[in-house]
């Protein structure tokens, strides 16, 4: 493959690292490319709710002039893009909601800031759905975001600014965060890579709390190779988050190359059910006969309590949402309503006002999940089969390496189709919901498509098994080429 | 109160730690800063920050622990309490619920009948402040003040084991002594650092069942607790003997009407939806851990009080009274091992004319114009019959106003007592010879005559007569 | 289980929502077929099963008792719509 062949934007993160290397082009001619492809795409997509362009330039400049200096971060000059839930210092921090549309933020949070210090260049903040609460991108305060493979089709959600801004090749990659199946379900919707690391892998300070128990920042990036590389900037211990691992972090970009022979590759039965689209199925099939021809191995494995997962998920994350978004009140910062009468007033139409349907919908469901006389029959037996749940993977892992399987029940669906229908929403997270839930690892990349959507290959693994994610994904792309797949409106 | 009713009382003391910094963040805890300037991201509630916790608090809460001979959990858990007010910005209160730092602990009290009692305390947990809301000059806002927001608490819930207004006070103070020895809280009352909230129900005498409680919210004076609960069940038994009910509620004592009234905003019935708080895992506690705090341990109020009887031979209302802060006990300590004079001695001085000198000054005991070491060098005088107790008063006083050590003032005022026999004999004579009439009297029986000729003695010598001596001869020369 | 008017209109209120009339009955709706969807646990047999509060088997971690704080009250206020001497302002309480 040859990156100098290729447009600046077509190209991978590590295919312009080593243009920049090269000197093929500086990093400010990369990023003005990019901005303008934004200015001249973006209103087909809707994908991003802010674009930095004169920081960008500005950042771009400073990571030349570093180059030329010869100090050169591992992320030195390179295009990314943040999901606008990530606190971003002086710039606006909306998540998506109306709540937030005025909100300028004081600090960075500290993906951002490893980021930054790396050298990345922050193109802008990408469109989500309200506060991470969505799987279609439909609940954002600033419109839906459109699939590039199909204007007329979701890119998934809640990270779907960040899956389309990268699908349609607006910048080499963007960060994402997933409480259910944020980065996955876009990234498989949308044909990227999407990985969404251990609980406490990478820390979650600025990151705005939807579900804490639940919630993970990770990237979305057209390779697995990509998504190596930012993970090793992102991952690490952080004082600030109390729930940050501090544990190192492996050289995940040096662990790719190893081969998959001998690697056990569970399957598991409950998966191919009834729920998950034929076509599909057969997609996944596919991913993983390829696997198995790289020298990987098949076992069979068992998730009894999977079906209580979109249960179990909808009773601890709508209670750890209603919680974590009391916080919002209208008097320290975000939307306020105006010629409050009184302080009940002043709380129930700022926040009446401020947050969207569904994520008042979920605020309303954790409150009455927690609230007494309901506490045990929702939260508390939530949380036992949370343990059931957790206790099926470990035992799953005791046999297998990875858990392979399909991403989404079906490809991309139409938007309008099911935003009336809370339980079709959340059963489209019914393959990624069992990791959030267990802490895991996973990560969905491209394995085909289906009608000319693409198709998401799911792979969980165990704790802190990020780099074995990596590898099995590195090795099947370098055997495949429907990573390499552009929408064609967007090559 | 009425005799044929029985108060029951449970406390809730909320007692500030005495960390530098928040329980949950880098900010300062220092009292008295511009408003909202000791508020960083994580007091504010910022989206996207997290609580990080403080070591110093659970080093504190273990100490406390083991003071009142409570268990230390070897895992307590972090809830949240979900309420919106103002002074909360987070919309909820990180503290503990299920499972409290300690558990099952006592301390004992003097009752009415001056028998020990025991007070169980059902539990201490950490929790997090809340700010503070200014009501005053703001038209129609209240204005809302979040330096206070994250300072770390130990809420201390008693048993209902209190059964008057006087017991409260008297655990209360015990608590209140106990924070203060520990050092985990500076026990500051008018700046809020240690209040309490009273738990109060009557019932009649013999009735097994609990009555329907009040709370009666942040009493935040020894004074105001006695009054808001003596108020308090004087209004509960009037309200059932007129055949009424008591309303189980919230209220707050208005000092200066000397009554409680229900509290508005706490009207609505509250559902505070704990649950384990999911930015901070369990707090886990080695035994090794729990058994380093307990050598570091001081000394406790009980264990000094005890010793102060036994190694002092103090009255036992003398130690209470001593050992009522460390600074205190250390005082009169330091100053008992300077002297020869009798402990007892020292103790009446530091309780008498030293307390009583820096009361009228305001002064705390670390602020005495008088060190330990000197007032030790006074009592030696009063000992070695330099001076009598009397002269030592007028010797205190100066030292008290800067003019030195005792001996410095003896020596400069000629205080010294005289104790030349001859010297004394002289004077005697002259007594016996000026006052003919009393000494008839004295010799016909009115034997307490003998005060009046030792007044004129010490009048004569300006009190610097050994008072022993001068008895002595007195007696002799005057006949038996 | 269906949820009642009432108990929506109780749940709105600790949760300080102000709904419109189209939302409420909209809430009433949705939140019943949440419910009854989320009532398929009751199903699972957790007799014994210890409650998963967290993903991560680990304590906490203790943090140095620190000032490193630094007064950043104006920056930090910019965000709010309300303030008056560095307070910021609610419509006023009673206690």
């Amino acid at each position: 493959m040859s990156g100098a062949a290729k447009e600046m934007h077509a190209q991978s993160m590590s295919e312009l690292a080593a243009g920049l290397d090269r000197g093929d082009f500086t990093s400010v001619e990369l990023t003005k490319s990019l901005l303008k492809r934004i200015a001249a795409l973006d209103e087909k997509l809707n994908a991003f709710i802010t674009v930095t362009g004169d920081a960008a330039l500005e950042a771009a400049a400073r990571a030349d002039k570093a180059r030329a200096a010869g100090d050169v971060g591992t992320l030195n000059g390179l295009p990314i893009v943040h999901k606008d839930i990530f606190c971003t210092r002086g710039v606006k921090t909306s998540c998506g909601s109306k709540m937030l549309d005025n909100f300028i933020s004081p600090y960075d949070a500290t993906v951002v800031e490893r980021l930054a210090d790396a050298g990345a260049v922050v193109l802008g903040k990408s469109n989500m759905d309200e506060f991470a609460m969505g799987s279609s991108n439909e609940t954002s305060y600033f419109g839906p975001v459109r699939n590039p493979w199909d204007l007329a089709r979701s890119p998934g959600g809640s990270s779907g600014g960040s899956a389309a801004a990268v699908a349609a090749r607006l910048a080499p990659a963007a960060t994402g965060t997933d409480t259910g199946g944020s980065i996955r379900q876009p990234a498989a919707l949308t044909g990227t890579v999407g990985i969404k690391p251990t609980y406490g892998r990478v820390s979650r300070y600025g990151m705005i709390a939807f579900a804490s128990s639940l919630d993970q920042a990770g990237v979305i990036t057209r390779t697995a190779e990509d998504a190596a590389r930012l993970l090793g900037v992102m991952a690490g211990f952080d004082e600030r988050d109390s729930t940050s691992i501090d544990r190192p972090v492996p050289d995940y970009l040096g662990a790719l190359s190893e081969s998959i022979k001998g690697l056990r590759v569970g399957i598991v039965r409950q998966h191919f059910d009834a729920g998950l689209e034929e076509a599909c199925g057969g997609r996944v099939k596919d991913a993983i006969a390829v696997l198995e021809s790289l020298g990987a191995t098949t076992v069979e494995v068992d998730l009894p309590n999977l079906d209580l997962s979109v249960p179990t998920y909808y009773v601890v994350a709508p209670a750890e949402c209603s919680s974590n978004l009391s916080r919002f009140d209208g008097v320290r910062f975000g939307h306020r309503a105006e010629n409050a009468e009184d302080l009940l007033d002043l709380y129930c139409r700022s926040r009446g006002e401020g947050f969207g349907d569904e994520v008042k919908r979920r605020i309303m469901t954790g409150t009455y999940v927690l609230s007494a006389g309901y506490y045990d029959a929702y939260y508390l037996k939530a949380q036992q089969v949370r343990q059931l749940i957790a206790d099926d993977f470990e035992q799953a892992f005791a046999d297998v390496d990875v858990i392979a399987g399909p991403t989404t029940p079906a490809p991309a669906f139409r938007l309008g189709d099911k935003v009336d229908d809370p339980i079709t929403m959340y059963l489209n997270d019914i393959y990624t919901i069992g990791a959030n839930l267990a802490g895991l690892p996973a990560m969905s990349i491209p394995c085909g498509f289906v009608d000319e959507l693409p198709v998401g290959l799911h792979l969980v693994g165990a704790h802190f098994a990020e780099a074995t994610l990596l590898r099995t994904s590195h090795q099947y792309q370098k055997a495949t080429d429907w990573h390499t797949a552009c929408p064609g409106d967007f090559r | 109160m009425r005799s044929s009713w029985e108060t029951v009382i449970g406390l809730e003391i909320h007692s500030q730690l005495a960390t530098r910094s928040k329980i949950f963040s880098g900010a300062s805890t220092a009292y008295g800063a511009e408003p909202n300037t000791q508020a960083c991201l994580v007091d504010l509630g910022y989206p996207g920050v997290l609580p990080v916790l403080n070591e110093e608090v659970v080093h504190m809460a273990t100490m406390f622990g083991l003071a009142i001979n409570a268990t230390v959990a070897r895992r307590s858990v972090f809830a949240r309490k979900n309420y919106f007010y103002p002074d909360l910005p987070k919309g909820y209160q990180i503290s503990q619920f299920e499972l409290p730092i300690v558990e099952h602990g006592e301390l004992f009290i003097t009752d009415a009948e001056g028998r020990e009692k025991r007070i169980g305390i059902t539990r201490a947990h950490l929790e997090e402040d809340a700010g503070k809301s200014i009501h005053e000059g703001l038209d129609q806002y209240s204005g809302i003040d979040l330096n206070r927001a994250g300072t770390p608490l130990l809420e201390i819930v008693s048993e209902p084991d209190l059964s008057s207004a006087k017991e409260a006070v008297a655990y209360m103070r015990r608590i209140h002594t106990l924070v203060r020895y520990l050092g985990i809280s500076d026990g500051n009352m008018q700046e809020g650092s240690f209040r309490c909230d009273a738990n109060v129900s009557v019932r009649p005498l013999g009735q097994e069942t609990l009555g329907t409680r009040t709370e009666i919210k942040n009493l935040n004076s020894f004074r105001f607790v006695e009054k808001a609960i003596n108020f308090e069940i004087e209004r509960q038994i009037e309200h059932l003997e007129d055949g009424g009910e008591v309303v189980q509620e919230t209220r707050l004592y208005d000092s200066e009407k000397n009554e409680t009234r229900p509290m508005r905003s706490k009207e609505e019935a509250n559902d505070y939806r704990y649950f384990p708080d999911p930015d901070l895992l369990p707090v886990e506690i080695s035994v090794e851990y729990i058994e380093s705090v307990r050598q570091q341990l001081p000394e406790l109020p009980a264990a000094k009080q005890h010793r102060f009887v036994d190694e002092y031979g103090l009255r036992p209302d003398d130690a209470d009274l001593l050992t009522g802060s460390r600074a205190l006990a250390d005082f009169f300590e330091t100053a008992a091992a300077a002297t020869q004079a009798k402990a007892q001695l020292v103790a009446n001085w530091v309780i008498g004319d030293l307390l009583g000198a820096l009361n009228r000054d305001g002064l705390d005991i670390g602020d005495s114009k008088v060190s330990a070491i000197d007032l030790a060098g006074l009592l030696t005088r009063i000992h070695d019959n330099t001076i009598s107790g009397k002269i030592a008063k007028q010797v205190f006083e100066a030292m008290w106003d800067g003019a030195g050590t005792a001996d410095a003032v003896i020596e400069a005022k000629g205080l010294q007592q005289i104790t030349d026999s001859s010297a004394i004999e002289a004077v005697v004579d002259d007594v016996i010879t000026a006052n003919p009439g009393q000494v008839a009297e004295y010799k016909a029986g009115k034997s307490k005559l003998i005060g009046f000729f030792v007044g004129q003695v010490m009048q004569a010598t300006k009190g610097q007569a050994n008072p022993a001596q001068v008895n002595r001869i007195l007696r002799d020369k005057l006949g038996g | 289980m269906s949820l009642s008017k009432d108990q929506v209109h109780h749940i709105a209120m600790l949760a300080r929502l102000k709904l419109n009339k189209d939302e409420y009955a909209d809430s009433v709706e949705k939140l019943s077929r949440i419910v009854d969807f989320v009532d398929q646990l009751s199903r699972a047999d957790t007799v014994g099963v210890v409650p998963m509060a967290h993903p991560l088997d680990t304590a906490q971690r203790l943090r140095p008792d620190v000032v490193f704080e630094t007064d950043e009250r104006d920056r930090f206020q910019e965000n709010a719509a309300a303030v008056s001497g560095g307070l910021y302002l609610v419509p006023k309480v009673i206690e």
